[in-house]
């Protein structure tokens, strides 16, 4: 009696999880689904490509996500991320490498690298915040305008050539691993993403900033009345966002081996896709630390299965166009039903 | 044919809680200004929403020319002749004069014979023979924004006038205007009134409806009082028709003892010439200070100006004998003074947060470990004390804001601001959207805040709530104070003479 009971309380409440986020069980049905009509999909070899690609998109869009919590948006993700890569792809040149950009440097140190990368993402970030806290600018055309800015001055850096010749400790260092067991392996990248996960869900959950974020995305005019200063939360949001998009800059050029100003292109998208798709909401003071995490490895979960498929991949375009539009306009609906 | 062009005759409407309109009736006669009187909340606007289509009456029946019509919608009330000028007006600024005036139904014409095309020419040149009948020479062209607020009104009035509206209704419509403004709109209504046009004014302004009303209807609480020839009335007369009822015994005993002078306001005004100006009061300790005046007599201005929200350009606050300069609400809190605002979705409630974030927001340092980490059960201690303290109903901290109640959710507001221990608390319409009983509950912990010696500003819009908790009663009439009593001697008439006493 009391099993039963219980059994269909459960039920009632996988029923509404998947109601809830029903994306999420899409997708997972359908790699089930691939996994038993393709050979290798369910190896451990593709676990470990899943969860490296998720890292990096994992921390593009925790910086991202500040942004959409307070109603706002950051599309200048991707730039900034190319951006990091060219300076760090840079200044991380082997010192006798024929094709160094920058001969005045000395061989640098790759973790003096990495703090001037950090530094120029807080710049960024503090312009972005800047132009939308002081300017009023709002932030989508804020950070449309400073994307392009950043991709010419990206361009401009790089001579629009492609930066190689690392040094190999950047490489090796960044794309390390532990364990290697059939295949499986556990990549440095993912101890980053879960440090910074962690960081992150610290920061929405249990500090002030965070709460102060979440009041300015339920109302930003009753957070100003309640003494919250909504300017500098605002400005430390786009800070912190630019910081995180500089460190996944940094990692992104490591673990390609190369940069180019081109780097990074269109990752904005993928970040705001996979941040609604885990639940941040577009109408402000929603969105959780697990829920990204989630979107972002379903939205990567999707194109590992299309290139399983063997889709044309200018199709997975076309796919992954469609499941955003179709994430947000399930997520509005829970919104408009409940008014 | 009916000696009325529009009968209005047992309507009623009912929201949530609130008879808003109970047999009310209003007959309109061809070629007379017919004034529509009562207080804030008297149901004026809604008996015009009513007539207008935008409500759809639960009774009652409208008869034109004495033949039953339904209306539908603010377009069937148009094509019936019917228009109306809202107090709040809604042009759009960046588009032309013509094209506010003939939107959603531009004249059109055929280019090459096929393509349907706007006729930009004939929107025009009717424009200009409109302007021109309502005495207003500014270019058809002109776009919107760059007009001054009597101007756009003149435009509403146009394009009303272009409907060949046979009645016209005009929601307060010298609120924002200058005494010159007041004369080009009162000839306009001459105009109109030659025409045979039926013209409903709704104003609180008591020598304009003596000047140019011909019948006065008057409303109170939602019930019909009665419609007299405006010859046979007197101001006198107009306020006791409209305040005339009985207190009840709807609040808390108060036991507080005002002390001394705590804050203190000199000659605070607004940055907008339109706002408050010259304001000077003084609050003492353990004083409840009602504040109370007609809508748009810009009293939310004015504490919203004092908390920081809107800005002033001159004038002085004193805080405990020190002067103190606020330029942001967290400037008036660290102070430690609070206001709850009027709009409680607005500026109130964070929506999708929890109780526990709602109640928390505005005193989170009080909760910090080591400078940095929120302890949540001191922020749960905190929601559960104000849910006893307070009798807020909520089935746990975690619970959205937005699933309580009104009362509710103007109790975790009240909490939220307690939660900083104020020593000044500004409430602006506390009780306004609230059931009854919790109305009472708030009366209950205002007068407890008193006694505790925390000294409290009200704004109300209800005159029973003012004089029933008020210690002294601030009244300001289009942005000035313009009196002040003592408790112990309010009438909603003598606050209704200060309430009215207009340059």
């Amino acid at each position: 009696m009391e099993a039963t009971k219980n059994q269909s309380s459960f039920g009632k409440k996988l029923i509404k999880i998947i109601t809830r986020n029903p994306i999420v069980f899409l997708l997972l049905i359908a790699a089930i689904v691939v996994g038993c009509m393709v050979d290798n999909f369910f190896s451990w070899g593709n676990l470990t490509n899943l969860l490296s690609n998720t890292a990096i998109r994992f921390l593009i869009a925790l910086g991202v996500s500040g942004c959409l919590i307070t109603k706002g948006t950051d599309l200048s993700a991707g730039r900034q991320v190319g951006f990091a890569a060219v300076i760090a792809g840079i200044m991380c040149q082997r010192g006798d490498y024929n094709g160094r950009l920058w001969k005045f440097l000395p061989e640098m140190n790759i973790g003096l690298v990495f703090i001037i990368v950090v530094a120029f993402g807080l710049v960024w970030g503090l312009i972005n915040g800047f132009i939308v806290t002081k300017l009023h600018v709002p932030p989508f055309i804020a950070t449309l305008g400073t994307q392009t800015i950043i991709y010419g001055i990206s361009l401009v850096i790089s001579d629009a050539q492609p930066i190689g010749g690392f040094q190999k400790i950047y490489t090796t260092l960044i794309n390390g691993r532990i364990g290697d067991v059939k295949g499986f392996h556990l990549p440095y990248l993912l101890f980053v993403a879960a440090v910074f996960g962690i960081v992150f869900w610290f920061i929405y959950n249990k500090m002030r900033f965070g709460k102060y974020m979440y009041a300015i995305g339920g109302n930003d005019v009753a957070a100003e009345v309640s003494g919250v200063n909504t300017t500098r939360t605002l400005m430390r949001i786009y800070t912190t966002a630019g910081i995180m998009y500089a460190i996944a800059g940094y990692l992104l050029a490591a673990k390609s081996g190369g940069a180019s100003a081109s780097m990074g292109q269109g990752y904005e998208l993928e970040a705001i896709a996979g941040c609604t798709i885990g639940g941040v909401s577009t109408t402000g003071g929603i969105g959780t630390v697990p829920g990204i995490l989630i979107g972002v490895l379903v939205f990567e979960l999707l194109k590992i299965i299309l290139q399983f498929l063997g889709v044309n991949p200018y199709y997975n375009y076309v796919v992954q166009g469609l499941v955003i539009v179709l994430a947000v306009s399930l997520d509005i609906r829970k919104y408009i039903a409940k008014k | 044919m009916s000696e009325y062009v529009l009968e209005m005759t047992g309507v009623s409407k009912v929201f949530p809680g609130v008879k808003a309109l109970d047999n009310v009736q209003l007959k309109l006669r061809p070629g007379k200004v017919h004034a529509l009187m009562g207080e804030n909340g008297a149901g004026k606007s809604t008996l015009m929403k009513c007539m207008f289509g935008i409500y759809k009456m639960d009774a009652g029946q409208i008869l034109m020319d004495g033949q039953p019509v339904t209306i539908n919608d603010p377009m069937d009330a148009l094509s019936k002749g019917i228009a109306m000028v809202h107090q709040e007006l809604q042009p759009i600024p960046a588009r032309t004069v013509g094209e506010n005036i003939f939107l959603g139904r531009y004249p059109m014409k055929k280019a090459l014979g096929f393509i349907p095309m706007v006729d930009h020419a004939k929107m025009y040149s009717d424009t200009a023979e409109l302007l021109k009948r309502v005495r207003m020479n500014f270019d058809p062209k002109q776009k919107v924004g760059e007009l001054s607020v009597s101007q756009m009104q003149s435009v509403e009035i146009a394009k009303a006038v272009s409907a060949n509206c046979r009645v016209l209704i005009l929601d307060e419509p010298t609120s924002s205007l200058t005494a010159n403004e007041v004369e080009a709109l009162f000839r306009i209504i001459e105009d109109l009134k030659a025409e045979g046009v039926a013209v409903v004014y709704i104003s609180h302004k008591m020598d304009e409806i003596l000047r140019i009303g011909d019948e006065v209807t008057i409303m109170r609480d939602g019930k019909y009082i009665g419609t007299w020839e405006a010859s046979e009335l007197t101001t006198d007369k107009i306020i006791t028709l409209m305040v005339g009822r009985e207190l009840t015994n709807l609040y808390p005993k108060r036991e507080n003892v005002p002390g001394e002078v705590v804050f203190e306001v000199k000659d605070f005004t607004s940055i907008n010439p339109r706002s408050f100006r010259n304001v000077s009061f003084q609050l003492r300790k353990g004083e409840i200070l009602g504040v109370g005046g007609l809508v748009g007599a810009q009293r939310t201005e004015l504490m919203e100006g004092l908390f920081g929200i809107r800005s002033h350009t001159t004038g002085q606050i004193f805080y405990k004998g020190k002067e103190i300069n606020i330029t942001r609400p967290k400037d008036a809190i660290d102070q430690g003074i609070a206001m709850l605002t009027e709009d409680r979705r607005g500026s109130g409630i964070m929506g999708v947060l929890s109780v526990a974030d709602n109640i928390s927001i505005s005193s989170l340092n009080k909760y910090l470990d080591h400078g940095y980490f929120i302890n949540g059960k001191k922020v749960e201690q905190l929601v559960q004390d104000n849910v006893k303290k307070m009798n807020i109903k909520t089935p746990s901290s975690k619970t959205l804001i937005k699933s309580l109640s009104g009362g509710n959710q103007q109790k975790v507001l009240v909490g939220r601001w307690l939660a900083n221990n104020p020593d000044v608390l500004i409430l602006d319409e506390p009780t306004r959207g609230i059931d009854v009983g919790a109305k009472y509950e708030i009366y209950c912990i205002i007068a407890d805040l008193a006694k505790e010696g925390k000294s409290i500003i009200m704004i109300s819009s209800e005159m029973s709530e003012l004089i029933g908790m008020s210690d002294r009663i601030m009244v300001m009439c289009d942005g000035r104070v313009t009196g002040f009593i003592d408790g112990s001697e309010a009438t909603q008439e003598n606050i209704m003479t200060y309430a009215t006493q207009f340059e």
